[in-house]
C-alpha cells in the first residue's frame, strides 16, 4: 500500500513548486493573513505562549490546523522529500499510540472545521476518512497499524501542512521520540530524535542563559488536555524552499550567496513558524505542530507597517541570533533593501496590518 | 480559567464495593464521548458540600479506551476533611458534577521492558486503568497488592481471575507481607517500578529499591497529600488587596477561592506546581507539606504551595 | 593521566563525573585505554572490595591511542574479566551481558567518548534511564562523529574540520551530541563557499 494523491485542486489550491523553478507565491489574500511575527520594532527570545483558541475569522488562528491555498502543493513537496530521504519521518517504537492520538486529533478537527474538504465517519473503531483535496478515501481500523499504508503519525502528517513532533513525558522532561520533519529550519530529526527538551534546544544561543527553556518546559509539563497553546518562531530562507534540512545543506547553502539588491525582494523569504502544542489523551504525550509560512520580502512590504518594522528588527538584531538563524551573511543586504520601505514613521502596536 | 478546561458530567451509577469503598461512574451530560485518557490519570471532582467547595483528586480506574464513562473508587475516611464522606453520603445517581480533564502524574514509562506494580489498599485504583491499557497495547506487568484483610481487598478477585500469577495478593491480618527484596532482585534490566499506597508503604518501597541498587528514575510513585488540618491563620493577598482567614479544616487555596481570588491550581495535592505562589513577607514559619518545592526552596521560604501548605506566625503576605 | 576537564559547552555535550561505588546486586564495568585508572580509583573507594569484585564483570579494550592496561585490569581480580582487541569486537559480548542483567546491576563506564557512548546506547536500549549510568572520561579526546549529510560515522576524529571517511565532504565538528547515535554531529563547512576550507586544527588528541 502507499498513499497516491489524486489532487482535486479546484480554484482555491494552487499548483506551484517549492523546488527547482520555485513557482510558489502568496495571493494578495494570503499576504493579508500572513502571520507576521513581530509585535514591536525589536526582537529577543521569549516564551511568548498563548492559548490556542479560535480567533480572528480568516486569520491563521481561526482553525485548529490551518489549511491554506498552498496545501496540495506542500503535500506533494513533502512526498518528494520523503521519497528522497525516508529518515525525515521517524517514530521510536513506544510512540505508536501517540501517533494514533495525533491522527485522531487532526482527523476530528479537520472534519469538523472544514466539512467541504474532509470527512470522518466512525462506527466503533471502523473509521472512514475522506480527504477531497488530495483525493484520498480510506477505510481503516483505529488503533490497528496494519490497516493503514504507513504508521498513524506518518499517514496523517503526509496530509497535514507543517512539521510535527511528538514528545513523550518522563523523568520531568519531554523527549522528542517521534516526528515528521520536512519543512524545518536547519535541524536534523534523524540526529535529534530521542533527545529531551533541553538537548534538542541545545544549539540555540542566548535563550538558555535567559532561562527561556526552563520556563517553557515547566509550562509545557503542565499542559492539559483540551487546553492547547501556541507560539511563534521565525527565521530567514533564500528561495521558497520549505525543506532547509542540514542533510541537504550542501545543495541549498550556496543559494545564500545568490542575493542581489535586484532579486532580494523576490528571493528572500521571512519564514514564520506557528507552533501549536497539544496534550494527547491516550499517550499523555505532547504534539508540537510547527507550521511554516513563507513570505517574500516584496510581498511583506506591501503592508507598510510590516515594511517599516521588518527593517528595524533586522537592522538591530543581536548578532548571535542572526548567526544562529543563518542570515548573518545577508543581513547588510537585507537592511539595505528594506531601508527603502522605512520612512521612520512610528508603527502601531500588535502584528496586524493597519486597516 | 484556573484548573484548565472542565467536563460536565452526570453520576450514572454508585456501587458499594465493600464496607469502606464506593465506586462512582460518570457520563457526559450531553451524551457525547468523554476524552480518552492514559493509565494512571486522575480527575479532580468539584463538590459543593453545603456551601463548602471541595476539589478532590481521584484516580481513574476504568478502561482508558472506554470513552462512554469514567469510574473512580473512593475510600471513606471519617477522620479526613470531608470530601470522601461527602462522596459516600451525598453523591447519588443522576447528580450533576463538574470534573477536570484527566491529568497524569503517574504514567507508565512505555519504554520499560516490564512494569512492576506495588499497591496498598485504595492505591490499587491507578493500576486498574494501567493494566487495562497494557491489555490493549501490550507490555509485561507484575502486580503485588496488599490490603488490611480479604473483606477490603477491592477488585482483588477480578484481577486474580483475569491475570493469574501476574497478580499477587497479601492480607495484613493473615501476616502476609510483600517479599519486596526478593521481588526486586529478580526483575530484568529495564523494569520500571510503580508504587501507590499509604505513605509508610511508599517510603518502604523507595528505600528498599534504592538499597537494592534501583535507580531513582526507574521508581515511580504517586502520593496524593490531603491538605491536612492545622491552626487557624490569616494571609494578606497583596495583588488582590484582600486578607483571608484559613480555618482549621480549610486549605490556604480554598480560603483564597472562597474570597473570590482566581488562584491557579491543578492537582490540589502538592505535586504539580501549578499553584506555586511567591511569598512577599513572612513573619513566622511556613509549614511546607508539598512534594513540588525542593528542600532548598522550602528552606529559602520565597515560595509556598497553598493547596497543602500552611503558616504559623504573625504576618504572611503573598503575591496573589 | 587523571580525569578530563572539558571546556563549558552546550547542553548536549556529554558531561562526566568520577565513578562512585553504589549498592548493587551485580556490577558491570566497561572501560578502554586509560579508563582502567578510573576503575582502579573506583575500586579503591569500595568499602567491601572483595564482595564487589565477586559480583563484577569487566569488559576492557585498549584505547584508540594504543594505551593498553589489560594486565592491571586483570589483576583487579573481578569474577569475570575480558579483553577485546577493539570496541567493535567487544560489542556482541557487551550486548549479551547488558541484555541479561537484572535490576540492581550497576553500570560503570570509563575511558574514551567512543567507548562510553556505544556502551551507554546499548544499556539505554533496555529501558534503563541513562541518568543511572555512571561515566568517567579518561584518556584520548578523539571523537566519534556522524556526517549529517551521508549518515556515515567517522571514528577517532582528531581534527576540526575533517574529511568524512564515507562521502568525503569537509565537515566541522559540533558539540551537538546524540546519545541514540552515540556520536557528535559533523556539518559541511564549505557549503556556502565551496572549496573555502579552513586548515585542519588538531583539536582532539
Amino acid at each position: 500500500m502507499s498513499l497516491d494523491f489524486k489532487p482535486a485542486r479546484g480554484d482555491f489550491f494552487k499548483d506551484e513548486t517549492f523546488r527547482d523553478d520555485f513557482t510558489f507565491k502568496n495571493s494578495p489574500a494570503a499576504i493579508r493573513r500572513f502571520p507576521f511575527p513581530f509585535d514591536r520594532d525589536e526582537y529577543m527570545y521569549s516564551v511568548n505562549m498563548e492559548p490556542h483558541v479560535s480567533t480572528r475569522p480568516g486569520s491563521v488562528f481561526e482553525h485548529t490546523f490551518d489549511v491554506d491555498e498552498h496545501y496540495v502543493a506542500e503535500m506533494i513537496d513533502r512526498a518528494k522529500v520523503l521519497a528522497e530521504d525516508p529518515l525525515r519521518c521517524q517514530s521510536l517504537p513506544h510512540m505508536t499510540l501517540a501517533g494514533w492520538d495525533l491522527l485522531e486529533l487532526i482527523m476530528e478537527s479537520n472534519a469538523r472545521e472544514y466539512p467541504q474538504w474532509f470527512s470522518l465517519t466512525k462506527n466503533g473503531n471502523q473509521w472512514h476518512w475522506i480527504n477531497r483535496p488530495l483525493g484520498i478515501d480510506q477505510k481503516f481500523t483505529f488503533l490497528d497499524e496494519s490497516t493503514l499504508p504507513y504508521g498513524p503519525m506518518e499517514y496523517i502528517t503526509r496530509q497535514t501542512q507543517g512539521d510535527f513532533s511528538l514528545q513523550d513525558e518522563r523523568d520531568g522532561s519531554l523527549w522528542m521520540d517521534a516526528g515528521m520533519i520536512t519543512t524545518q529550519a536547519d535541524w536534523s530529526l534523524d540526529f535529534d530524535v530521542g533527545m529531551n527538551f533541553m538537548e534538542w534546544h541545545a544549539p540555540v544561543p542566548l535563550a538558555h542563559e535567559k532561562m527561556v527553556f526552563d520556563r517553557a518546559l515547566k509550562f509545557l509539563l503542565k499542559l492539559q488536555q483540551g487546553s492547547p497553546v501556541r507560539r511563534f518562531n521565525w527565521t530567514m530562507t533564500v528561495n521558497p524552499l520549505l525543506d532547509t534540512a542540514p542533510e541537504t545543506y550542501p545543495k541549498w547553502g550556496p543559494t545564500k550567496t545568490s542575493l542581489t539588491q535586484e532579486n532580494l525582494g523576490h528571493k528572500q523569504h521571512l519564514r514564520v513558524e506557528l507552533q501549536a502544542l497539544f496534550r494527547l489523551p491516550r499517550s499523555n504525550a505532547i504534539a508540537f505542530s510547527i507550521r511554516a509560512y513563507l513570505g517574500k520580502f516584496e510581498e511583506l512590504v506591501t503592508v507598510p507597517k510590516w515594511g517599516r518594522r521588518l527593517h528595524r528588527v533586522i537592522r538591530d538584531i543581536h548578532p548571535d541570533i542572526a548567526a544562529y538563524k543563518g542570515f548573518w551573511r545577508n543581513q547588510p543586504a537585507m537592511v539595505e533593501w528594506l531601508a527603502k520601505y522605512d520612512d521612520g514613521a512610528p508603527t502601531s502596536p500588535g502584528v496586524w496590518p493597519d486597516a | 480559567m484556573s484548573g484548565g478546561a472542565k467536563l460536565e458530567v452526570t453520576v450514572a451509577e454508585v456501587v458499594e464495593v465493600n464496607a469502606l469503598i464506593k465506586r462512582f461512574r460518570f457520563v457526559s451530560r450531553d451524551g457525547a464521548a468523554l476524552p480518552a485518557f492514559s493509565g494512571g490519570s486522575h480527575i479532580v471532582v468539584e463538590m459543593d458540600d453545603h456551601g463548602v467547595r471541595r476539589l478532590n483528586p481521584y484516580s481513574l480506574m476504568s478502561d482508558p479506551a472506554d470513552t462512554s464513562g469514567y469510574e473512580i473508587s473512593v475510600r471513606r475516611d471519617d477522620a479526613g476533611r470531608g470530601g470522601s464522606v461527602f462522596m459516600h453520603s451525598h453523591v447519588t445517581p443522576g447528580m450533576r458534577l463538574t470534573i477536570s480533564h484527566p491529568l497524569n502524574f503517574f504514567a507508565l514509562d512505555t519504554r520499560a521492558k516490564k512494569h512492576l506494580m506495588i499497591a496498598g489498599g485504595i492505591g490499587i485504583t491507578p493500576f486498574l486503568s494501567q493494566i487495562k491499557q497494557l491489555g490493549h497495547f501490550g507490555g509485561r506487568f507484575e502486580l503485588h497488592y496488599a490490603t488490611r484483610n480479604r473483606d477490603v481487598a477491592a477488585y482483588a478477585t477480578g484481577l486474580k481471575s483475569a491475570h493469574g500469577d501476574r497478580v499477587n495478593l497479601y492480607y495484613d491480618d493473615e501476616g502476609q507481607v510483600v517479599p519486596l527484596a526478593e521481588v526486586l532482585t529478580r526483575q530484568p534490566i529495564g523494569t520500571h517500578l510503580y508504587v501507590c499506597g499509604p505513605k509508610g508503604m511508599l517510603n518502604w518501597v523507595r528505600k528498599t529499591a534504592a538499597a537494592a541498587g534501583w535507580p531513582a528514575q526507574s521508581v515511580h510513585f504517586e502520593e496524593f497529600l490531603a491538605p491536612g488540618t492545622g491552626l487557624v491563620f490569616s494571609a494578606q493577598l497583596a495583588r488582590s488587596g484582600k486578607t483571608v482567614t484559613v480555618g482549621t479544616h480549610q486549605s490556604l487555596l480554598e480560603a483564597m477561592e472562597a474570597a473570590g481570588v482566581d488562584a491557579p491550581y491543578l492537582c490540589r495535592g502538592g505535586a504539580c506546581g501549578q499553584c506555586e505562589t511567591n511569598v512577599i513577607r513572612c513573619d513566622g514559619t511556613l509549614l511546607h507539606r508539598d512534594v513540588w518545592l525542593s528542600p532548598a526552596e522550602q528552606a529559602e521560604g520565597a515560595k509556598i504551595m497553598p493547596c497543602v501548605s500552611r503558616f504559623e506566625g504573625k504576618t504572611l503576605v503573598l503575591d496573589r | 593521566m587523571s580525569k578530563t576537564n572539558f571546556p563549558p559547552s552546550i547542553k548536549t555535550r556529554p558531561v562526566y563525573a568520577e565513578l562512585e561505588p553504589r549498592p548493587g546486586t551485580a556490577h558491570v564495568i566497561i572501560a578502554d585505554g586509560e579508563g582502567a585508572e578510573a576503575v582502579a580509583h573506583l575500586l579503591a573507594k569500595v568499602p567491601d572490595r572483595a564482595l564487589m569484585l565477586a559480583r563484577t564483570h569487566i569488559l576492557y579494550t585498549p584505547g584508540p591511542n594504543g594505551t593498553d592496561q589489560w594486565a592491571a585490569v586483570l589483576a583487579f581480580g573481578a569474577a569475570q574479566a575480558y579483553c577485546a582487541p577493539t570496541i567493535p569486537a567487544m560489542l556482541p559480548r557487551m550486548a549479551k551481558v547488558v541484555a541479561e542483567a537484572h535490576m540492581g546491576t550497576q553500570f560503570y563506564l570509563a575511558g574514551t567518548e567512543g567507548l562510553i557512548g556505544q556502551a551507554e546506547r546499548e544499556i539505554m536500549m533496555t529501558g534503563l534511564p541513562f541518568a543511572a549510568i555512571q561515566k568517567e572520561h579518561r584518556g584520548s579526546t578523539v571523537r566519534r562523529v556522524q556526517c549529517v549529510h551521508c549518515k556515515g560515522i567517522t571514528e577517532n576524529v582528531a581534527t576540526d574540520p575533517f574529511k568524512c571517511s564515507h562521502c568525503g565532504l569537509n565537515l566541522f565538528v559540533r558539540d551537538h551530541y546524540s546519545r541514540r547515535i552515540a556520536a557528535f554531529q559533523g556539518v559541511n563547512i564549505d557549503a556556502e563557499d565551496p572549496g573555502l576550507v579552513p586548515a585542519a586544527v588538531e583539536k582532539f588528541k
